[in-house]
């Protein structure tokens, strides 16, 4: 069995425009901290702006939660974005380059998974939508 | 009016964006970059972006769009000054910025603007 830990280090919620920017800065200090490159910062935070807009526009609100994450002998940081929205009926297609029911031009929830080392969707219609983006040391 | 100062100098327009700009904000400094082209008659925008640590699909869209739109009221655009960390992780990202002129600052951005405005494009364009 690998080692596994997390540790809560925040949560924001996220209704509007500005609460995006809050989950950006949160994740870009914790990064600075634990010491990710300047790229990676910029790759994750970007990940991060993508996938809290995409609560704003799909769900109107959810949540932001960061982690401090463990497994093995790595270190890093885990986002998790929480609504409960109208949720994806098809998330394999949702994937797909250029796709969007919301014209944000379809990048955001596959370019996301491109910034990061580990990307989790799990979506019910009609419940909400969670995300889940690991990016290691 | 948004929250990003917009400098005119003799028939250019520079704007430096110094702040994290949230969806709306950028939408809100479009418009004011737009208004501000057409009120003074301006034929060149520059856009210094070397105070922006993040530009996502959103903004990277309408930085493109604006420099469309410029192009349909008279004025040519250079955008300046995006860090290596931002332009990886926008090409990774999967954004592709078509027919924008880029320079590494704004002292390059002038200098590429009035070769645009001549019509003689000589640097090299640019596809992100």
């Amino acid at each position: 069995m690998e080692n596994r830990a997390e540790m809560s280090v925040g949560e924001i919620s996220i209704i509007s425009d500005e609460d995006v920017i809050l989950a950006r800065q949160k994740v870009r200090l914790q990064a600075q901290e634990m010491g990710f490159s300047l790229l990676n910062q910029t790759r994750l935070v970007t990940a991060v702006s993508e996938l809290a807009r995409n609560i704003v526009v799909h769900a109107k609100e959810g949540k932001v939660s960061v982690f401090k994450a463990r497994a093995g002998d790595k270190t890093g940081l885990k986002v998790v974005f929480e609504d409960r929205g109208p949720g994806i009926p098809d998330i394999e297609k949702a994937m797909e380059e250029g796709f969007s029911t919301v014209g944000s031009m379809g990048i955001g929830l596959k370019g996301a998974r491109r910034l990061v080392d580990e990307f989790d969707i799990k979506s019910f219609p009609g419940k909400g939508t969670t995300v889940t983006i690991k990016k290691w040391l | 009016m948004s929250e990003v100062t917009i400098l005119k100098m003799g028939k250019n327009i520079i704007v430096p964006i110094q702040v994290e700009l949230h969806d709306r904000a950028a939408l809100r400094l479009q418009e004011d970059i737009l208004k501000k082209i057409e009120e003074t008659e301006s034929t060149g925008l520059i856009i210094d972006v070397s105070a922006v640590s993040v530009v996502d699909s959103f903004l990277g869209r309408l930085l493109g769009e604006t420099a469309k739109m410029a192009r349909l009221i008279g004025a040519e655009t250079v955008l300046v000054g995006m860090k290596k960390e931002v332009v990886i992780t926008l090409i990774q990202l999967g954004m592709v910025i078509k027919d924008l002129h880029t320079a590494i600052n704004i002292e390059d951005g002038m200098v590429l603007l009035e070769r645009l405005k001549s019509g003689r494009p000589s640097i090299q364009e640019q596809e992100v």
